[in-house]
């Protein structure tokens, strides 16, 4: 029996209210899951110089002769930095200061492969421990979300579950709600089992069975969802979050950030996708009234490097921006531009904002649950959150 | 005098202590659990002709004469001359030849995949490929990081030649593994600058297991292997004296100028390393919670006979725990095991095995792609909402109909998405041609899958035992199921509808 199904029967004993010894398992007073995650990964590692152009520094523009954003081109948010011109729908949301840009996001040590640095961003873990579990799978485990909830997560257009990876989580991965609906009366729960591997299969399935008894894919959204495969999996991610039972976290991928050649028009494509879908997000949450209730935050397993390539591309980095909106959003700048006269000895800046200080926003400020267990270590929220 | 007689009376003792049931004779439930946990899906007819023998020599008789190469011929290029080829130009190198060369090694590392699918399917010992694949995950290298095919398959051929072989042999072996080098930044270990990530994984992974070694002990030992390097143009290791460190060195307490191997030597004289090995095969084949005092036992025995590998399977499979009750039907099956023991307990030969490997990828276990150094969890990290449910739809996939789809031709099938044709428009309104040819890719795939046949009514004839339906039914599940099934089902007159109730009940799952 895990954590969560203790939970659940030992509230089901009139006993629960009144036994102090229980209350470690429940959610600590002030749990807030509904206040919704909705996680954005940018898969392959987003080029943040050209996301967050410093278009007033003129090492920008020595690194990046082929790729530099022109300056007349930047949606200019400060005096030294704004926006690539593919993120100019995201303009309102920064005006009406919803929009908190996060400089300079990374970790010590920072990894280069894809593979290990997006586990190290999964995991929450230091740049040379396995973990296997996934940060917000051990932070459900310490603070359950409510047991009606049709899932914990919601992972949406990708098999592998990323930070909710690993045991004990109600963790659905799903492309679309209509085919998961379809393929989940594959999913039959029978029963209970003394043995353990039946068992974990069995509450897997009734994993399942809820969120797809929860689960609809036919909320009439008035918002128009944009084409191609990023646009449907907002459009999923949508359909997920109308349900009346609950979630916690959805995440969506977009994927193809890994720009080692012909950036500038990949990028541009990428971001504009990005950005559309972030506007269809919020307009189908202002439909179900949750856009106050809801928080976006983007990440991806590195940056990349300040220097261009020879293919018109650039290669792995390390610390890249990141974007976090939401009604609740304190807009503005987090962190600090990277550096780009004092870089280290393979071309990477510092960071500025460790990773595990925004997922310390997500559970100490969002959720009201507390970081230090599942991150491994006190990392000060940012003050990025309105009440 | 009174020495032999207490020697006599220990000697007694021990013959008591002996597992009671080694020589007690195999019934079809013993030897079913035998064949599953070693091998892939065993058959009615493989069954029967264990039963009736002895532990020991059911044992004996998996593990002599095992082979050391695969039958199946391995891809045409794996035997090609001259340099490796890279990218041209190294870094230098242009955005089409990098890409190309991309392609290039995706398409060899499918065709690998499909390659020991196959072999796992057609061995003439199953426990041969799946000490191979146990080995692959202890001493883990990924094509994400080696990229280059060729290598991972000379490691396959390694790990495959001594994986009944000897731990120590192989550890040697693995530590001059091409792959290796690269995946765990050998060649980038120097005197001066010591790269630690070899030794650290070597301590943890591949000999001691954590607790056993200290940070001193990994720092010291990489200056040990400091050198050790592979030559580009042919693939092979090469020792670089110029870069070894030849000074002193303090590991786990002793002292010297070692090198590398000294170091090995050193870690296998650990009782640790037997213990650590010992275990991990424990939850391989008894069960997820080895027993200490068992572990203890047998990894004494692995040390006696110099760490030979039959030695220690020997032992396992003869144990007590082995077949005890408690531990049938504890262990979860990897996705290679349902895929591959699907195929063959229902005698499922498919045109084209990389469809199969690719199901096996969807389900969490990419051969070749280990998730990290650690390789796969295994147990019950392999069941979560989105590969309980891709194990389930291949289930159902394949077991819809009688005789569902055509074969489809070997060489029909696309073994990367490189090689689908561009389309003139792409279909759906897809964005790009890319996206509209990965989605051709996977059709082509899932059309694979289908291309199998089965035939259920013939499947049935081959079970021995009462043709009605209540004996038909009782017959498949003692054959498919390692322990009684969880859902309760009328016996169905419908071949195919047994079946399916049987493959889609949870406990399929196990093994």
């Amino acid at each position: 029996m895990n954590r969560r199904e203790f939970v659940k029967l030992s509230c089901t004993a009139p006993l629960c209210a009144i036994t102090p010894s229980l209350a470690w398992a429940v959610a600590p007073a002030g749990a807030e899951y509904r206040h919704l995650l909705v996680l954005i990964e940018l898969k392959g590692g987003n080029d943040g110089l050209n996301t967050l152009v410093p278009y007033a520094d003129p090492n920008y523009y020595a690194l990046r002769p082929k790729l530099a954003v022109p300056r007349d081109q930047v949606v200019q948010l400060s005096d030294g930095v704004g926006l690539h011109p593919a993120l100019a729908p995201l303009l309102p949301f920064w005006t009406r200061r919803e929009l908190a840009i996060l400089q300079g996001v990374g970790y010590p040590q920072p990894n280069l492969s894809h593979f290990r640095s997006i586990e190290i961003w999964d995991t929450a873990s230091k740049s040379e421990e396995y973990l296997q579990d996934g940060w917000l799978t051990r932070s459900f485990a310490a603070a359950p979300t409510p047991p009606e909830f049709a899932a914990d997560g919601v992972i949406v257009g990708s098999p592998d579950l990323g930070p909710l990876a690993g045991g004990g989580t109600r963790a659905i991965a799903l492309t679309n709600t209509e085919q998961f609906l379809r393929q989940a009366r594959l999913a039959v729960p029978e029963g209970q089992s003394h043995n353990k591997a039946l068992q974990h299969i069995l509450k897997v399935e009734a994993d399942i069975v809820q969120a797809a008894s929860q689960l609809n894919a036919n909320y009439a959204f008035t918002t128009e969802f944009p084409q191609g495969p990023f646009g449907n999996a907002i459009k999923s991610a949508c359909q997920v979050i109308a349900n009346k039972a609950g979630v916690a976290v959805v995440r969506v991928t977009l994927s193809g950030f890994d720009t080692h050649s012909g950036q500038l028009a990949t990028q541009a494509r990428l971001l504009g996708e990005l950005a559309a879908g972030i506007v269809a997000l919020r307009s189908a949450l202002d439909e179900l009234s949750k856009w106050k209730d809801t928080l976006v935050v983007t990440y991806a397993e590195f940056g990349r490097r300040p220097k261009e390539n020879l293919s018109n591309g650039t290669d792995h980095g390390t610390a890249s921006v990141h974007f976090a909106l939401g009604g609740r959003v304190t807009g503005g700048f987090y962190g600090e531009q990277p550096a780009l006269d004092r870089l280290s000895g393979d071309g990477n800046p510092a960071y500025a904002i460790d990773f595990r200080s925004v997922y310390a926003t997500v559970l100490d400020s969002w959720w009201g649950v507390s970081s230090t267990g599942p991150l491994g270590g006190r990392f000060k929220p940012l003050p990025l959150l309105r009440a | 005098m009174r020495i032999s007689i207490a020697l006599a009376a220990l000697l007694s003792l021990a013959a008591v202590a002996q597992p009671a049931r080694a020589s007690a004779p195999l019934s079809y439930d013993d030897a079913r659990h035998l064949l599953n946990r070693t091998g892939f899906g065993a058959t009615d007819a493989d069954i029967r002709s264990y039963v009736g023998m002895t532990h020991e020599d059911a044992a004996r008789r998996l593990l002599d004469g095992t082979p050391t190469r695969a039958n199946t011929p391995p891809p045409d290029w794996t035997s090609a001359s001259g340099p490796l080829r890279y990218p041209q130009g190294g870094e230098k190198a242009s955005a089409e030849e990098r890409k190309a060369f991309q392609q290039e090694q995706l398409r060899k590392g499918l065709e690998l995949r499909g390659w020991w699918v196959e072999e796992m399917l057609v061995t003439p010992s199953p426990l041969t490929e799946r000490m191979t694949l146990f080995w692959h995950n202890h001493f883990v290298s990924s094509q994400q990081k080696v990229r280059l095919a060729e290598l991972m398959y000379r490691q396959n051929v390694t790990l495959r030649a001594n994986a009944l072989g000897n731990f120590s042999t192989l550890l040697y072996a693995m530590a001059r593994d091409p792959a290796m080098v690269i995946y765990l930044d050998s060649a980038q270990n120097r005197k001066g600058t010591p790269n630690e990530n070899f030794a650290r994984e070597l301590m943890e992974l591949f000999t001691l297991g954590e607790g056993h070694y200290t940070e001193q002990d990994v720092k010291e030992a990489a200056r040990a292997f400091t050198g050790w390097s592979i030559d580009r143009a042919s693939g092979n290791f090469t020792f670089r004296p110029f870069i070894h460190d030849y000074g002193v060195k303090t590991v786990l307490g002793k002292t010297g100028n070692f090198d590398g191997d000294q170091v090995l030597e050193i870690l296998i004289s650990r009782p640790e390393t037997a213990e650590f090995v010992t275990r991990k095969l424990w939850r391989e084949f008894v069960s997820p919670d080895p027993q200490e005092r068992e572990v203890k036992r047998i990894a004494a025995r692995f040390r006696e006979a110099h760490y030979d590998i039959k030695s220690v399977l020997y032992a396992i499979l003869t144990s007590d725990a082995f077949y005890s009750t408690e531990n049938r039907g504890v262990l979860l099956k990897s996705p290679v095991d349902l895929v591959v023991g699907t195929m063959h307990q229902f005698d499922m030969r498919p045109g084209a095995p990389v469809p199969f490997a690719f199901a096996a990828a969807g389900m969490g276990q990419n051969l070749f792609s280990p998730p990290n150094v650690k390789g796969w969890p295994g147990g019950e990290a392999w069941i979560n909402a989105s590969t309980l449910l891709a194990r389930k739809q291949f289930l159902d996939r394949l077991f819809r109909a009688d005789d569902a789809g055509t074969r489809m031709q070997a060489d029909a099938m696309p073994t990367t998405i490189a090689a689908i044709p561009k389309a003139v428009t792409a279909p759906n309104g897809a964005q790009d041609d890319e996206k509209a040819r990965q989605l051709r890719f996977m059709r082509a795939m899932e059309r694979g899958l289908a291309s199998v046949q089965f035939d259920s009514s013939a499947w049935f004839a081959h079970l021995d035992g009462p043709d009605d339906a209540a004996g038909r039914s009782a017959r498949a599940s003692r054959l498919l199921l390692a322990i009684a099934p969880q859902t309760a089902h009328e016996p169905s007159d419908v071949p195919l509808t047994i079946v399916r109730q049987l493959v889609l009940d949870p406990v399929y799952q196990l093994k």
